[in-house]
């Protein structure tokens, strides 16, 4: 019988490797401990008994609220072996989200990473009425917990490893009648506007996206893999669920969210998936590192990184270098790239992408130097993560790359994406106007107005609803000018408007981190973020920042004025999606006063700000706010 | 009744005196503490506070009085074989070794339970090999995990904050596997958020290992939330001992502090 399902596949890795390859690794207590395939299947065979004796029958629901851990794939398979769903919950979420997921999703179960999460389960209880029980995964903390909603992992695990011990046969009896068409998770995604809506993702729709992802770039079983992002993400899913099960190969959990660069570091791996900024994050790193590093350092790399962006440069013009250049990107291979990328942890890397948002040019462009191929993948939640990727030697900085194997695409009439095959999503879950919307004919309406090349390359322009139009008719996608931004290291996020008005301006929120550092060598002295991003001196050093993007951009594209945000942008003030999107509308409402002062006379004004801290306390605070000219050279 | 609050105690202080030059710090000092509680002394500034802790473990000679660890007069131990007995303290000022990393600096702190020498241990091999990977997973299992502190623990110590110091005191002194654990101000300058997870790992450590804690704290908030008993000094005489209701609601104590009645009210969180 052929294999469809991650319950299969789970079995099928365990008979080949049983006991003698990690399936998944952990570093706790300062070690990292191996989870072997056999050991993988049992761990998932005991919760997925305790949670059938507990009375979890096939489409009901579980919810998963906890940082990645091993317990979340435990969870995530046992439910899926049992014939429902897993729904992921970010653990970063506030109360009314988390209860509104777990309300819509009807789950009657929960997993809580740890006591921070069963806090907030247990807060919300009475809202949550169909919740049966509140499972907890480390009860650090917790010895006071009486309620009669909690059990512990483990005990479930316990009472499940009894059922087993008993029937034998009866989990790969429960694993044979698991179909291709079972809704194996609802995800929601947080979306740039509106509540959340869950989509169903079937068993065929992760196998496919997983076997698709693997035709293009071949993955082994001795790659290892580093799970960091967002268990609940969708690409994290598919990079490491469906892909890392479809060719086994080891999935490694760092030790606590601030230890990841160290624990990617560590483990080398060989495949890659992250947003924009931590690849931004990473670039911004190594600038600052090597202004602080010692002379000779500062010297190769000024005499080697050059070396790497024309490399690169033939690459992309898909020319064959010259030997001289060659030999010249050896040394500068030895001297410099070899060092650079061991101390980033990206020596290893074969399969590596940027995914969930465009990624800026420039930090494309560094990233090819230094060797490390990024590739760009599109991918939206309802298409189960990746559709569009670039192929190794076929890579366009103005494209996405082209569509993965067994999904079609077309743009419609009005310039809208449109997909088409087996990673396309089953619906919106209890929402069936709004997957009348997204799905007509079988077609997936992306909302995203795109191009498709001779060459089969995709390019997207942006959100449908986001392009913009200037009074005089030009047209503009704010979200190229911002990335264009956001490559200064100084820039941390850049929002643009322009709509209906007579030309563009942006919000730009500074990266603390950079301009405090860039503040001290010069002297400057600052208290807090607001005080720092409303110096003069930070106004010109970021003036000069804008003056270089302008550089950049057609004429009508140019940012004639901007402001600097008083506060950093948020995902806790609803400014920012989880996976730290901009919500345009949400951020152009909260900042009115600052978009009509870009487009009024006055230099200066005072506004007055609500801020909230994550445990409910707030004040008032009161700052002045500049609004500053870029002189734009014709 | 005297036999009775010996048995109750675990460590008693009698009639504790101390002056410095005409200074009289501790005035007569008796009070207790039972097993297992969060025992919280507080008092205005000079009160004679970390002049009592002292007192404890043996940094102070009391000119008159005693100190009894569970039925044992401690008053002419040696101040190093107090940490063996199993009193172990944090400092007002951190006292880490600065230019030693985290994980060193707590290691220090098991040092008393260590059997092999300073010869086996140099060469690391055998039975002291075996002790310290004992030693370090206890510390990673127990400690580490139970501080967070795991993406601290190769860093150099003068190089982290200064919440986060004084997190690595605290776990140091963890180390020693400490019976009675003696705080002194463990959240002074710190933020909110800082102070709630200290507050935290001393519920979970008095919890989860049962140790005795002795605690000062100027956090009003902090020492009404999480003690069992209070105890309050001022110009080193005692004024009140009881819990944190009745200490809220002490008249002497209201006075002591401050004077004024309503601004100390504020003060006592009440």
């Amino acid at each position: 019988m052929e294999i469809l399902t991650l319950p299969a596949l789970l079995k099928r890795n365990t008979l080949r490797f049983g006991d003698k390859k990690v399936a998944i690794r952990e570093k706790e207590f300062g070690i990292w401990q191996s989870v072997t395939w056999k050991s993988y299947y049992e761990n998932v065979r005991d919760f997925a008994f305790g949670l059938h004796l507990l009375g979890f029958k096939r489409e009901d629901k579980l919810s998963y609220a906890g940082d990645n851990r091993p317990e979340g794939l435990f969870s995530e398979l046992a439910v899926q072996c049992l014939g429902g769903a897993i729904v992921g919950i970010y653990p970063d979420s506030h109360l009314d989200q988390v209860e509104y997921i777990i309300n819509q999703s009807d789950s009657i179960f929960v997993v809580a990473g740890d006591q921070e999460q069963a806090d907030k389960i247990l807060d919300i209880k009475e809202k949550c009425p169909r919740v049966l029980k509140v499972i907890v995964d480390d009860p650090k903390g917790m010895r006071r917990y009486d309620d009669p909603l909690l059990a512990y992992f483990k005990d479930i695990q316990k009472s499940g490893r009894k059922l087993a011990e008993k029937e034998p046969q009866l989990f790969d009896e429960m694993i044979e009648k698991v179909t291709p068409d079972d809704v194996g998770m609802i995800n929601y995604t947080s979306g740039t506007t509106g509540m959340p809506k869950g989509s169903m993702i079937t068993q065929t729709n992760m196998y496919s996206v997983a076997k698709a992802q693997d035709t293009v770039d071949e993955a082994v079983d001795s790659f290892e893999y580093v799970s960091f992002l967002p268990l609940p993400w969708i690409g994290e899913q598919e990079f490491g669920v469906y892909w890392s099960l479809y060719k086994a190969f080891t999935v490694n959990f760092p030790e606590k969210v601030e230890t990841v660069r160290e624990n990617i570091r560590e483990i080398g791996p060989h495949i890659m998936l992250a947003p924009p900024r931590i690849w931004e994050m990473m670039c911004s790193d190594i600038q600052v590192k090597i202004q602080d590093a010692a002379w000779i350092k500062r010297l190769f790399y000024k005499i080697f990184s050059p070396v790497g962006y024309k490399m690169a440069g033939f690459k992309l013009e898909r020319k064959k270098p010259p030997i001289g250049w060659k030999f010249l990107n050896l040394l500068a291979y030895l001297f410099l790239f070899r060092a650079l990328k061991n101390y980033l942890g990206l020596s290893r890397l074969v399969h590596v992408y940027t995914g969930g948002a465009p990624l800026g040019q420039e930090i494309f462009n560094l990233f090819q130097a230094l060797g490390v191929n990024i590739k760009q993948a599109y991918g939206m939640t309802e298409q189960t993560a990746a559709s569009i990727v670039h192929r190794t030697d076929d890579i366009r900085l103005d494209t996405v790359g082209q569509p993965l194997p067994g999904i079609e695409f077309k743009v419609s009439d009005t310039g809208e994406l449109l997909s088409k095959g087996d990673t396309i999503f089953k619906g919106y879950y209890k929402n069936p106007e709004a997957t009348k919307e997204a799905l007509k004919d079988g077609w997936f309406h992306s909302g995203d107005a795109a191009l498709i090349e001779d060459d089969g390359h995709i390019i997207i322009i942006d959100r449908m609803s986001d392009v913009m139009k200037l009074t005089d008719g030009s047209k503009f996608s704010p979200q190229l000018i911002e990335n264009k931004l956001k490559f200064s290291p100084y820039i941390m996020e850049a929002v643009v408007v322009g709509q209906e008005r007579p030309f563009i301006a942006s919000m730009i929120s500074i990266d603390m981190g950079n301009v405090g550092k860039w503040a001290e060598n010069n002297q400057i002295p600052y208290t807090t973020f607001t005080d720092l991003s409303q110096k003069e001196e930070v106004y010109d050093l970021i003036a000069g920042e804008v003056a270089k993007t302008n550089e950049s951009l057609p004429k009508v594209a140019k940012i004639n004025r901007f402001v600097l945000l008083y506060k950093e942008l948020d995902a806790d003030d609803d400014e920012l999606t989880r996976t730290r999107k901009v919500r345009r509308k949400f951020v152009a409402e909260r900042y009115k006063d600052l978009i009509d002062a870009l487009y009024g006379d006055r230099e200066e004004f005072e506004v007055e700000a609500d801020i909230r801290y994550q445990d409910g306390k707030g004040f008032q605070m009161k700052t002045v706010v500049r609004v500053k000219q870029v002189e734009i050279s014709e | 009744m005297q036999m009775e609050d010996n048995k109750q105690y675990q460590l008693r202080l009698e009639d504790i005196h101390l002056s410095f030059g005409g200074i009289q710090a501790l005035n007569g000092v008796t009070t207790g503490v039972r097993k297992g509680e969060i025992f919280s002394i507080i008092g205005p500034n000079g009160a004679g506070k970390t002049c009592l802790l002292n007192c404890i473990n043996r940094f102070y000679h009391p000119e008159k009085g005693s100190v009894i660890l569970e039925g044992r007069d401690i008053s002419r131990i040696k101040p190093h074989k107090i940490a063996a007995l199993g009193i172990a303290r944090t400092f007002q000022n951190v006292e880490l070794f600065g230019h030693m990393s985290v994980l060193d600096n707590i290691k220090l702190g098991a040092h008393v339970h260590l059997k092999s020498g300073s010869l086996s241990g140099g060469i690391y091999y055998g039975k002291s090999r075996r002790e310290e990977i004992d030693l370090r997973s206890h510390i990673e299992a127990k400690i580490v995990d139970l501080l967070e502190i795991e993406h601290i623990r190769k860093s150099v110590v003068h190089s982290l904050p200064y919440g986060l110091q004084k997190r690595v005191e605290l776990a140091r002194a963890l180390a020693m596997r400490p019976r009675i654990l003696l705080l002194d101000e463990p959240a002074t300058g710190m933020n909110l958020e800082e102070t709630e997870d200290m507050a935290r790992f001393i519920l979970d450590i008095n919890e989860e290992w049962g140790v005795t804690i002795v605690l000062i704290e100027h956090d009003m908030g902090v020492v009404m939330d999480i003690s069992d008993r209070i105890c309050v000094l001022d110009f080193g005489q005692k004024i009140a001992e009881g819990k944190p209701a009745e200490i809220r609601h002490n008249e002497q104590v209201i006075k002591a502090y401050l004077g004024e009645e309503d601004i100390t009210y504020s003060r006592l969180g009440a």
